[in-house]
């Protein structure tokens, strides 16, 4: 009888990920959820300010709030299913790296992210937005919705795995994450104001960097913790 | 789980009787050698409270993240101990140096807060992050996984603080009076030796403290001990809901 290899990395990551892109196409629960919340709150801003156009610095904070309070509820869903249905104990058991549940977690939740974050932003730039973006201007908020949401996902996905142990979950994942997303948010707010103000403007090169450094740290911090979330 | 015996208090008197020495020396230094700053007059005295507050507060976050790197490679739980003290002593030394900042504020620019000052919105930040160590530790009742959870949010927000303030830095224009600038040391001879000795005395209050929490903490867990054998309830403790670290004695 010969021995059956552990899967790699790779293979494994490939069978989570499949796993919850599986579970979400077919009984949708969180994408629904993340993108019905941010056309709610536009609406809510909307009334909220009383105005029927915004822009510029305004315009950058209304979508990137709305952005971050939806990425909460995708936190906060993140490892629920595995938690209750016992999936979690199920991937201890399998002989495969942790690493790689880290991996599809958060590859999983930037997907997620991705989709919302494009519908939100087309949304808002019918319901809310006054200027009308340029293609330069889309494709350089895109690259930020990009970066943004990598960052996002990776504190997300080491909240997520913190806050499954404890008992109040929903809590601790909301004032662990948000303190945690402000740095990212300075970013990206200041690097969307140009492009969403009146007569445009171009992407500020430092803005860009932080983010990349925010990503980077987060990448390795994950990267170096997870496997301690994920012990027992 | 593993054990904790040794004996926190043993320097406390030495470290007490210094901290009173050295802080009043510099409270002594700052109202009586250091001269009246010449835009802000009296006011500014708190600037010898309030930046080594500050810079303490800092390096008790930093220790409470390199000690719980510690407990992650050792699982020895007096590491989880010194961690969680740092933290819990640091934020309630970064309540005063945001209290004692917001003064400052109100002194020399006419408000309680400034939303252009970097280093004051920064500590807020730092602040609100660290203020979820408690309620974290306290959600989780399992002691070894709550010491490994609270070190792995120490280390994540240990190398958060760096990172925040250079976002909150780029993001702000400077207003704040730099206490040294990036050639080297603005401050004139007088008030550097005051401020110094300050520095020290609030360390050294720092270190006082969180000596102090550790001892009376290993005492009462240690008296908790007594009574139990006394009473013949067994070696463990009952379980309890608590944020602080549970300690074991021989």
């Amino acid at each position: 009888m010969s021995a059956t290899r552990p899967p790699s990395t790779l293979s494994a990551t490939h069978a989570v990920l499949y796993k919850e892109l599986t579970l979400e196409r077919r009984a949708p629960q969180t994408l629904t959820a993340m993108a019905l919340f941010c056309a709610s709150v536009f609406v809510i801003f909307h009334f909220a300010l009383d105005r029927n156009e915004i822009e510029g610095a305004l315009a950058a904070g209304v979508l990137w709030v709305t952005l971050t309070l939806a990425a909460l509820l995708g936190i906060g869903r993140s490892f629920v299913a595995d938690r209750e249905e016992g999936g979690l104990d199920g991937f201890l058991l399998a002989p495969a790296p942790r690493t790689a549940l880290l991996i599809a977690k958060a590859t999983t939740l930037l997907i997620f992210l991705l989709i919302v974050g494009f519908f939100a932003a087309l949304i808002f730039s019918v319901l809310l937005l006054g200027p009308t973006p340029n293609a330069t201007q889309w494709a350089s908020l895109a690259l930020l919705i990009l970066l943004a949401d990598l960052g996002i996902a990776l504190v997300g996905t080491l909240i997520a795995g913190i806050a499954i142990q404890t008992r109040a979950r929903d809590l601790i994942t909301s004032i662990l994450a948000l303190p945690l997303l402000i740095p990212l948010l300075i970013a990206v707010t200041k690097a969307s104001e140009p492009l969403l103000s009146v007569g445009g403007g171009t992407l500020a090169g430092r803005w860009l960097a932080l983010l990349g450094l925010y990503d980077l740290i987060f990448g390795l911090l994950a990267y170096a913790l997870f496997d301690y979330l994920v012990e027992d | 789980m593993p054990t904790t015996n040794s004996l926190y208090g043993r320097r406390l008197p030495g470290y007490a009787i210094a901290t009173a020495i050295v802080l009043t020396a510099a409270i002594g230094l700052a109202f009586f050698y250091a001269p009246i700053e010449a835009d802000q007059g009296f006011s500014q005295k708190i600037f010898y409270i309030h930046v080594p507050l500050s810079i303490v507060t800092l390096g008790g976050f930093v220790f409470g993240g390199i000690f719980a790197v510690q407990y992650l490679r050792s699982g020895e739980s007096r590491h989880d101990l010194r961690s969680y003290t740092a933290i819990h002593q640091g934020l309630v030394f970064c309540t005063g140096a945001l209290i004692t900042g917001s003064i400052w504020g109100k002194a020399a620019w006419g408000q309680w807060w400034v939303w252009d000052e970097p280093t004051l919105v920064s500590f807020l930040i730092v602040f609100l992050l660290y203020c979820t160590y408690q309620p974290l530790r306290f959600s989780i009742e399992d002691p070894e996984r709550q010491a490994r959870y609270a070190a792995v949010f120490a280390v994540v927000a240990g190398i958060f603080v760096p990172l925040n303030f250079l976002a909150v830095r780029l993001a702000s224009p400077l207003i704040h009076p730099r206490v040294f600038s990036n050639s080297g040391d603005s401050l004139p001879g007088d008030m550097r030796i005051a401020f110094y000795t300050a520095l020290v005395g609030i360390a050294l209050l720092f270190i006082t403290i969180c000596k102090y929490e550790m001892s009376s903490k290993h005492s009462r867990a240690q008296l908790a001990a007594l009574r139990r054998s006394i009473s013949g309830e067994g070696n463990e403790p009952a379980p309890a809901r608590s944020a602080a670290p549970r300690i074991a004695v021989k």
